[in-house]
C-alpha cells in the first residue's frame, strides 16, 4: 500500500486543515509510522470517533494494515470507537480527587444530566465518563470537558458549568445531531 | 487555571519563572533562558556530563536514577542516530508537576533537552506529552517554534555547526506509557507495551538507537544546574540528593499545590506548614509519599522523615513522582486501596500475566471486601496474590500496584478486619455492588 495523497475522498472526511496537517505530520519523524497515535487523536477530534472510514483513511495514509491501526487504537484510553456528546465530561475520580469530593461531583453531574456513566444526552450536548488521574491532583476534584480543564470543583458549580457549554453550543448555532 | 501557590520554605530553582510569562520566547531569554544551552555548545559533552554527576541530580519520574550517570551510559559512536526522549507522560496519581512546568516555563524543556542532545550527541529530541495535556502541548508546540525562528533550534544552532530538532508528541491515553520503554513503543506508533531489558534504552532505544529518557521535570533541572553550577545546585539538597523537587501537596491538607523543596525536607514539616495541616484540623491518618505506588506512611514514620530517595527508601517506601497525598481520619483504608488498585487495574496493559491478572484479582477481592462480604482468609490472599506480582513482569507497573496494595493490608490490617462478617464500612459512602 501506498500513502494517499490529498483527493477529493478525504476531503469529505477530514477537513482541508486536518489533510494539511496530516500531510506535514507523515514528514515530520524519521519513521513514518510515528504518526500513528496523533493522527487518530486528531482525526477523532475532528469527526468524532474512530469510524471504520477514518481508521481506513489512517491505514492508507500510513501505509500500514487496518487491522494494524485497529491494534494500536484500541490501547488508548482516550480513542473510542463510537460517538461521545459534543461535550465529553471526564470526571476524575482517582486518589487525589476522590479525597476532595470526586465521587459527589460524579453523581451531581448524573443527576444534572439524567445520564449514567458513559451515555450520552438525548440532545447530543453532552456525555459522561469516569476517568483516571487527569494530571490536576494538587487543584482537586478536577475535570476535563473534552480539552478543557476545570478544577477546584465543588457540586453546587456544576450547573454553571453546564450552562456555560449550552451557551458555546447555542453561540455556535450548529445543529448537534444531523 | 492552575493556581499557583508559595510557602516561604521554598527553594524556587525550577520554578523561578513559574507566573512570570516565560512562555515567552523572549521574555525567557529577558530571564537568563537558553544562556545555559550556549555555555554547554561551548564546553562540549564531557564537560556537560561531569557537571551532571557533580550536581547529584537524580531522576525526577520516581526512579531516582542519577542523570549524569544516565546520560554517560550512551555510547560516544553509534552507526545509529542518538535521541533524547522527554517523558512528559505525567500520570502517576498524585502527581501534577509538569503540568505546571510545561504552563509556565517550556522553553526550560527545550533548553534541558537540548543540553541533553549535545551531552549525548543527538540530533533529535522528543517531548512527548501525555493526551490529556492538548493545551499544554499548543504551548509546547509555540514554544517550539519560537525556538527555531530565534536559530536555537535547527540545522546550525545559535549560529554554529551543530545539529539539533525538536519534536513534539502527544499521547492517547495510556499510564503505561509513562514506562520507559513504552513510552519508545508508543512513539514508534505501537501499542505501548514494555520491552524486556537488557539491552537498556542506552544502547538501544527509540528506533533501535541509543536513546536517553528523562522525566519533563529531570529535564527542566538541567538548565538551572549549569547555570548555577554543579556544586551550588548539590548544595541545595541531601547528601547524594542533589537540588530540589517539586512536591505536589494533594489530598486532605489545607492548602494543597505544587511547592518546590530542597531535597531531605521534613516530611512532617511539608504537610503541617508548608500545607497548612490536615483539613479542618482533623487527625492524620497516613500519608502516601510519592505517587499512588508508593506504600503509605503512618504519622510515627514521617516524624523526622526527609524527603530524599535514600531516607524514604530506609522507611520502606519511595520518593517515587513527589505526589504526597494526605489522608484524613474520616477516609477508609480499604476504599483507598480499592481506588488505587481500580487505578492499577484499569491501566495494565495486560502485557505480563502477573500484572494483568494480578490487579485484576486484587481489584475483585478489594471490592468484595470493601461491600462487606470479605472472609478472614481474602486478607492473607489479597498479601498473597500481591507478592507474588512482585519483580515477576516486564515494567514497574506489576510492582506498582503490588506495593501499595501490601502497605495497606500489612499496616492497617485491623481496619480490613472490621470490615469483616458483612460488617459495614464505618465510613462507607461510595460501596460498590461486589460481583460475589
Amino acid at each position: 500500500m501506498s500513502p494517499k495523497d490529498t483527493n477529493t475522498e478525504t476531503m469529505t472526511l477530514f477537513s482541508p486543515q486536518l489533510a494539511a496537517r496530516f500531510d506535514a505530520l507523515v514528514k515530520k519523524y524519521p519513521v513514518k509510522r510515528s504518526a500513528l497515535v496523533p493522527m487518530l487523536l486528531y482525526a477523532q477530534d475532528e469527526v468524532g470517533y474512530l469510524s471504520d472510514a477514518v481508521i481506513a483513511e489512517v491505514a492508507g495514509r500510513i501505509g500500514i494494515l487496518e487491522l494494524e491501526v485497529r491494534n494500536v487504537a484500541t490501547y488508548y484510553s482516550m480513542l473510542r470507537f463510537k460517538p461521545a456528546g459534543k461535550f465529553n465530561i471526564q470526571v476524575c475520580t482517582n486518589i487525589s480527587c476522590m479525597l476532595r469530593g470526586a465521587y459527589d461531583l460524579y453523581e451531581r453531574f448524573q443527576s444534572e444530566l439524567g445520564i449514567g456513566p458513559e451515555n450520552i444526552t438525548p440532545d447530543g450536548l453532552f456525555s459522561l465518563e469516569e476517568v483516571e488521574c487527569i494530571g490536576a491532583c494538587c487543584w482537586a476534584p478536577a475535570i476535563q470537558v473534552n480539552y478543557d480543564f476545570h478544577d477546584e470543583l465543588k457540586p453546587e458549580l456544576v450547573p454553571g458549568i453546564l450552562d456555560g457549554y449550552r451557551g458555546q453550543a447555542q453561540a455556535e448555532g450548529k445543529a448537534i445531531h444531523a | 487555571m492552575p493556581r499557583l501557590v508559595s510557602h516561604p520554605d521554598e527553594v524556587k530553582i525550577v520554578s523561578r519563572r513559574f507566573g512570570k510569562g516565560a512562555a515567552n520566547i523572549d521574555r525567557y531569554i529577558e530571564l537568563g533562558g537558553y544562556e545555559s544551552a550556549k555555555k554547554c555548545l561551548e564546553k562540549g559533552p564531557d564537560w556537560i556530563i561531569d557537571e551532571m554527576k557533580a550536581s547529584g541530580l537524580r531522576g525526577r519520574g520516581g526512579a531516582g536514577f542519577p542523570t549524569g550517570m544516565k546520560w554517560s551510559f550512551v555510547p560516544k559512536q553509534s552507526p545509529k542516530p542518538k535521541y533524547v526522549l522527554v517523558n512528559g507522560d505525567e500520570s502517576e496519581p498524585g502527581t501534577c508537576k509538569d503540568h505546571l512546568i510545561f504552563l509556565h516555563d517550556p522553553h526550560a524543556v527545550i533548553e534541558g533537552t537540548l543540553i541533553a542532545g549535545l551531552a549525548i550527541g543527538a540530533k533529535i529530541g522528543f517531548i512527548y506529552l501525555r493526551g490529556e495535556y492538548r493545551y499544554l502541548l499548543d504551548i509546547m508546540e509555540k514554544a517550539v517554534a519560537d525556538a527555531y525562528s530565534k536559530g536555537f533550534l535547527g540545522k546550525k544552532i545559535f549560529g554554529s555547526k551543530t545539529e539539533f530538532q525538536i519534536i513534539t508528541q502527544t499521547g492517547a491515553g495510556a499510564y503505561e506509557v509513562g514506562e520507559e520503554s513504552a513510552l519508545m513503543e508508543s512513539l514508534e506508533g505501537k501499542r505501548g507495551v514494555p520491552r524486556i531489558k537488557p539491552p537498556f534504552p542506552a544502547v538501544v532505544g527509540l528506533y533501535g538507537g541509543p536513546t536517553v529518557i528523562n522525566n519533563a521535570e529531570t529535564i527542566a533541572s538541567v538548565p538551572h544546574v549549569i547555570e548555577m553550577g554543579a556544586a551550588a545546585y548539590a548544595a541545595v539538597g541531601s547528601p547524594r540528593n542533589g537540588g530540589t523537587r517539586l512536591f505536589g501537596l494533594s489530598g486532605h491538607v489545607e492548602r494543597p499545590g505544587v511547592y518546590e523543596l530542597p531535597m531531605g525536607y521534613n516530611l512532617k514539616k511539608m504537610i503541617y506548614e508548608v500545607g497548612g495541616g490536615v483539613c479542618g484540623g482533623r487527625t492524620l491518618k497516613a500519608v502516601v509519599p510519592g505517587g499512588s505506588s508508593t506504600p503509605v506512611l503512618l504519622p510515627e514514620e514521617i516524624e523526622n522523615l526527609g524527603m530524599d530517595f535514600d531516607q524514604v527508601g530506609k522507611a520502606g517506601s519511595m520518593l517515587g513522582s513527589g505526589g504526597v497525598v494526605v489522608i484524613d481520619d474520616q477516609t477508609c483504608i480499604v476504599e483507598f486501596a480499592l481506588r488505587t488498585i481500580s487505578f492499577y487495574q484499569h491501566e495494565s496493559c495486560g502485557w505480563c500475566i502477573p500484572c494483568r491478572e494480578g490487579t485484576d484479582w486484587l481489584k475483585k477481592s478489594l471490592t468484595r471486601f470493601h461491600a462487606g462480604f470479605g472472609e478472614a482468609k481474602d486478607i492473607d490472599n489479597i498479601q498473597y496474590l500481591a507478592e507474588n506480582m512482585l519483580g515477576r513482569t516486564f515494567c514497574p507497573l506489576g510492582d506498582a500496584a503490588a506495593m501499595p496494595t501490601l502497605a495497606f493490608v500489612k499496616k492497617f490490617r485491623k481496619e480490613f478486619e472490621d470490615h469483616l462478617n458483612g460488617k459495614p464500612c464505618p465510613f462507607a459512602r461510595h460501596v460498590e455492588m461486589a460481583v460475589v
